[in-house]
């Protein structure tokens, strides 16, 4: 019992919770704004993988490290733009078009990899980012380590979340990018295009996603491995449910997943000789799961939310 | 291209519009003007046009030939972008449309103001749109609680914001769809007085409509559609009842009359359901069905009525009560077991729950029986017995299709109707539960559907008739009950109503007490 | 400007000519990322149709690789045909693999004409089971099955390799994580002598057949295809979908889990953590390219089969990363996805209105 306080304590496990969540509030939000919009974005998997193999490898072709969040940012906007255009003006499944995507994404991220270093025993290392020690601040008892000695791409995933949360509430293209993912005909009778606002969403939410790759290759670790993304999407989807598609809740559930996770790695150095290490690795998923079953029954998903849209049909 | 022409108060003109779907031709060469302050009633029967024609002028569609004009600001009349809602918007025309057109999850106010800002901005102007609209609101006497959700609002409130989309864009040219299809008697006088108020200042009214007494009282001038064409372009002065019913189906009418029935014993009894919460909710609901007769149930669309088919329909248990059927207790039945106690039930919305569009007309003959011997044994299908008795329901019910092979969904919506009623009615059964049984159809598909029920309670079912057109169910019911946020009144003889009667039980007014 | 128009009724000469035109398609754009490579791809293609067809041997290779990719494509096309979204194939496949590996490697011992089928109801059992706990929480709680049958693959995964390090590790296996080797009763039979390829074929092409009779003749088939068409409607008519629902949840998980019986009672012989390079989530493909029809799905694994082992026959000889065959099939994915819109719609492509010249 006293171990579990002391870990709660700790200024170390909150900076560990708060890193671990960094990927997945940008998946999370990513998600969220494209299923705001009414299109579910299941190419999230593969775009993470794309986001982390192409920031990654434009940093270890030369580029900096921005460069490289930037070059992320376009790849997961280029395979956002596929499934916009599956799922959008040509209305087909998004479910399908979403598996498609990711493994589209991850099969050419692999491809691309493997071409160009063909026969690498060890993966080569870039220079990551390095946690921002913000002067005075990070001085600070407690706070100071937990919340100013992170990455600065931990920084950009909290202004984010406040950046998404003042778009959809507080501006013209907030209002219509929630209006076109409840009913699509209230956007198109005040003379605006569901096909742009929805296209435009769902690249941009992609591109979101694709940090959450970025940060995994770019600051959590330094070089790129296969199957590193590990299911990381598939959490976010289930996590946008769980927060209700609002990003203030998606910045909270994101933060419990990573205290949790981050909690139970340390649990697993006290008691990891009983107990089985897969038992801790198949956690996240099985809260995932948890996390649905607990908000399913008054999910209020967003009433246009897969439904295609075609024009002159109401 | 087209210069300005001499009659400086036309505001829009419609040139020879015309619009094919594959082999239908939605309108034929069909040209319109419209007066600065009239209102113009556009009357025809489902299926003649109407809507097409204002989803073209609306942009939402594009014409296969011809063109619409707009006097945009006085400098007379110039063509308008085709298919572009935005241009129509920008040259003034606003459209209210029948399924309302507003995002439920959002504010009035900002339901309104959506796409009237640049949509790459980072502040909505919502002060100064709310001034706009406070004094349009009193102007107009259209009175909505801005703030609210939409969700939270009635159909009367939803539909006043919709003209207020349309007025806060300073339109001048106002076109509204089928407007009192979901409004009381009522609320649509009040509508209607508000139109005129709206056009005394200016504004061009076009409302679609297929009542010929709104038609009469409330518009300038009728124009009508008939199989996709204008067959007539009058003056309201001129016209009565009986010449635009002519007009509007192209032959007399013949219309469906009840013979005096001979109800017999209860068949259908549903004692004190209460079920769900919120707008659908159902509130200890009272009713008995006897053989021989048809029990209409009038309403607004949105009290409960669907609620109320659903649980007769076994698809929803009741929260509390009983329903019995010829004295057996059925609360607990579901779909199944309540079609196979002989319950035939018509759906409302027949494309959604009525048939299975890429299935075979045949496989939707059979599904409500398809485990029946008749249609399997020992779980194979017996698709020879299948066809052969779908090709004599296709006969006997006139449903026109391509074979009994060919895919449900490519029927008209009469025709899927034809369906429904063929493999409901077929078996015989002795309840039948007709929910908006003519909602969307034309005359000759809504008589076919009167007589159907009149043919089953003459062999002595018992018909429950749910509908929103009052003119329908006084022609059809023994005796009518009215539903109103989910409160049944007791049903009474349809010989001691009368429209206005009912319009205030449908508004919640008047009730039991009313003398 | 394109135009949709809804088509008639669907042929099946014009769903094979959709299906082939969106697998030539895939390959035409996988000459992109071969370039990239500095492959031609004539020099790919040849040297892949080498590797699937040029021998038996090849030729018995990408038949054993079509075994368990004709399983998990009918797992994925049976669900999907109802709207179930399985996206789990791969853990139940995983699931099956371990459930034949717990009857089969002596907990029983029996005769083979009776432990072969025991060891392929276990498997068969076991991906039932883990589809079912998704299906019931769609249909109890309305919880996306898309989402919790994709993490159950994790979950499934983790515990095969806890399984494999724990209680189910062989003791002969120089601390290695596999099981202990299937008995020989267990072993499904080779079909010819040298060659990999098994009963598996048999089996999967039977299941097939059995899949079609079912979808097309019986009355649990008209109520899959109702669900899976208008499942409002068909709740409407009587007809049980959540009963309907659950039995293609088992069948689905079932079929995913017979082709774990297969990889490991007989390819490997024993069960590792690898046993699967995507098996479940290339079912997908193969449902999909088959347009859901269950005997399209035989020709659509023939065909994703033959990139596979094609592929690494390529990679073998010139160098290039066999991720490429991943590629094209997601590739085949994306582009019969696209052609699908050719079986609904008439695509008409027709000018833009001429009139918004004069309306500027």
């Amino acid at each position: 019992m006293i171990e579990i306080f002391e870990i709660l304590l700790s200024a170390n496990f909150w900076a560990a919770a708060l890193r671990i969540a960094t990927p997945l509030i940008f998946g999370v939000i990513g998600a969220l704004i494209c299923e705001r919009a009414g299109v579910l974005n299941l190419g999230i998997e593969g775009i993470f993988t794309a986001g982390a193999m192409a920031g990654w490898m434009a940093v270890w072709l030369g580029a900096g490290l921005w460069g490289g969040v930037l070059v992320a940012a376009f790849a997961g906007a280029f395979f956002g733009l596929i499934h916009a255009i599956l799922t959008v003006p040509l209305g087909l499944s998004q479910h399908v078009s979403g598996i498609g995507v990711t493994l589209f994404a991850t099969s050419l991220s692999y491809f691309i990899y493997r071409t160009a270093l063909p026969d690498v025993s060890s993966p080569p290392r870039i220079e990551a980012f390095q946690p921002l020690d913000i002067p005075v601040l990070s001085e600070l008892p407690f706070i100071g380590p937990a919340l100013f000695q992170q990455t600065p791409l931990t920084f950009l995933a909290l202004f984010l979340v406040l950046a998404t949360a003042y778009l959809l509430y507080r501006t013209p293209l907030g209002l219509a990018i929630q209006a076109v993912g409840d009913n699509p005909s209230a956007v198109e009778s005040q003379g605006l295009s569901v096909y742009a606002v929805r296209m435009g969403t769902v690249v941009a939410g992609s591109a979101v996603m694709a940090l959450g790759g970025a940060f995994l290759t770019m600051s959590a670790f330094d070089a790129f491995f296969f199957g590193m993304v590990n299911g990381r999407g598939w959490i976010c989807i289930a996590l946008t449910v769980f927060a209700s598609w609002r990003p203030g809740k998606a910045l909270i559930g994101a933060l419990l997943f990573g205290a949790f996770d981050a909690f139970q790695v340390r649990l697993q150095t006290e008691v990891g000789s009983f107990i089985p290490g897969q038992l801790f690795l198949m956690m996240p998923y099985i809260l995932s799961i948890a996390a649905l079953i607990f908000v399913a029954r008054r999910a209020d998903y967003p009433r246009a939310l897969l439904v295609p849209y075609f024009r002159g049909q109401r | 291209m087209t210069g300005p022409t001499q009659e400086a108060d036309i505001v829009l003109r419609l040139d020879g519009i015309t619009k094919r779907f594959g082999m239908l031709t939605a309108n034929g060469d069909v040209s319109l003007d419209l007066k600065q302050g009239e209102i113009l009633a556009l009357l025809g029967e489902n299926g003649a046009g109407k809507t097409t024609l204002m989803n073209i002028l609306f942009g939402h569609y594009v014409a296969d030939e011809g063109k619409v004009l707009v006097n945009q600001s006085g400098t007379g009349l110039s063509e308008l972008e085709p298919g572009s809602p935005h241009a129509a918007l920008e040259s003034g025309i606003g459209m209210v449309h029948q399924h309302f057109t507003l995002a439920e999850n959002l504010s009035a106010l900002d339901n309104i103001i959506l796409g009237t800002e640049k949509l790459i901005s980072l502040t909505s102007a919502r002060a100064p749109a709310r001034k706009k609209l406070a004094e349009l609101i009193t102007r107009s006497g259209l009175d909505v609680p801005l703030d609210a959700r939409i969700s939270q609002l009635s159909v009367g409130e939803k539909q006043r914001v919709e003209i207020l989309k349309a007025l806060y864009r300073d339109a001048r040219v106002l076109v509204l769809d089928e407007p009192t299809a979901v409004l009381t008697p009522q609320e649509s006088d009040t509508l209607f007085a508000t139109l005129k108020k709206l056009s005394a200042d200016g504004l061009a009214i076009i409302f679609i409509s297929h009542k010929l007494a709104e038609v009469m009282a409330s518009s300038h001038r009728v124009a009508v559609l008939r199989g996709g064409r204008k067959v007539a372009d009058l003056p309201t002065a001129e016209c009565d009842l009986r010449k635009l019913a002519e007009l509007m189906v192209g032959h007399e009418i013949v219309e469906t009359v009840r013979d005096a029935g001979s109800p017999g014993a209860p068949l259908l009894a549903l004692q004190n359901i209460s079920v769900g919460d919120g707008r659908d909710a159902l509130h200890q609901v009272d009713l008995v069905l006897h053989s021989g007769e048809i029990l209409g149930i009038a309403g607004v669309s949105g009290n409960g009525q669907t609620t109320l088919a659903r649980v007769i329909s076994g698809l929803e248990p009741p929260a509390s009560g009983t329903i019995s059927m010829e004295g057996d207790d059925r609360t607990d039945a579901n779909a199944r077991a309540v079609i196979d106690n002989g319950l035939a039930r018509i759906p409302e919305d027949r494309h959604r729950d009525g048939i299975v569009g890429p299935m075979s007309v045949s496989e939707n003959l059979a599904i409500e029986s398809i485990r029946k011997p008749e249609n399997q044994r020992f779980g194979l299908l017996r698709f020879s017995a299948m066809r052969e008795k779908a090709r004599n329901l296709i006969k006997a019910y006139d449903i026109r299709c391509q074979g009994e092979d060919s895919p449900a969904r490519l029927l008209s919506g009469g025709n899927i109707q034809k369906i429904v009623l063929a493999r409901t009615l077929d078996p015989e059964p002795k309840v039948v539960l007709a929910a908006q049984p003519s909602r969307g159809l034309d005359v000759g598909a809504t008589s076919d559907v009167h007589k159907r029920l009149l043919v089953a309670r003459a062999r002595g079912a018992g018909v429950i008739l749910i509908s929103e057109d009052l003119d329908e169910l006084m022609r059809l019911s023994d005796r009518i009950a009215v539903i109103h946020r989910g409160h049944l009144s007791s049903a009474e003889e349809t010989e001691t109503l009368d429209r206005g009667t009912l319009g205030l039980r449908m508004a919640g007014q008047g009730g039991e007490q009313a003398a | 400007m394109i135009r949709f128009e809804p088509r008639g009724p669907v042929s099946v000469s014009r769903m094979l000519a959709v299906s082939l035109a969106a697998a030539f398609a895939a390959l035409v754009l996988a000459a992109i990322p071969m370039a990239f490579a500095g492959l031609s791809a004539f020099n790919a293609y040849s040297l892949m149709a080498k590797g699937a067809f040029g021998s038996l041997f090849a030729f018995t290779e990408m038949l054993t690789r079509a075994t368990p990719l004709i399983l998990t494509g009918l797992a994925a096309a049976v669900a999907f045909r109802a709207k179930l979204w399985n996206i789990g194939a791969e853990g139940q496949l995983y699931a099956g693999a371990l459930a034949a590996v717990a009857v089969g490697t002596g907990a029983i011992s029996a005769p083979a004409y009776l432990l072969i089928p025991m060891v392929a109801l276990a498997g068969a059992l076991a991906g039932g089971l883990v589809m079912l706990g998704p299906t019931l929480l769609k249909t109890r709680l309305g919880v996306d099955e898309v989402v919790t049958t994709l993490l159950l693959n994790f979950i499934i995964l983790l515990f095969v390799q806890m399984m494999l390090e724990g209680p189910m590790q062989d003791p002969m296996g120089m601390g290695w994580p596999q099981s202990e080797p299937i008995l020989d009763e267990a072993a499904l039979p080779k079909l010819l002598d040298r060659m990999r390829i098994h009963w598996g074929l048999v089996v999967a092409l039977a299941a097939a057949l059995g899949v079609y009779f079912l979808l097309k003749r019986t009355v649990w088939g008209f109520e899959i295809r109702a669900v899976g068409e208008n499942a409002a409607a068909a709740r409407h008519a009587g007809i049980p979908v959540t009963a309907t629902f659950v039995r293609v949840g088992l069948l689905s998980g079932a079929l995913a889990g017979l082709a774990g019986v297969g990889e490991v009672a007989g390819l490997k012989g024993y069960l590792t953590a690898d046993l699967s390079p995507g098996f479940g989530y290339s079912g997908i493909v193969v449902a999909m390219l088959a347009g859901l029809s269950p005997i399209g799905v035989v020709f659509a694994a023939l065909f994703i089969a033959s990139i596979f082992v094609g592929a690494d026959s390529m990679s073998r000889a010139t160098g290039v990363s066999n991720y490429l065959a991943d590629l094209i099939v997601a590739m085949a994915l994306l582009c019969v996805l696209v052609s699908g819109l050719f079986l609904r719609f008439k695509v008409r492509f027709i000018g833009a209105p001429s009139t918004r010249e004069i309306a500027k």
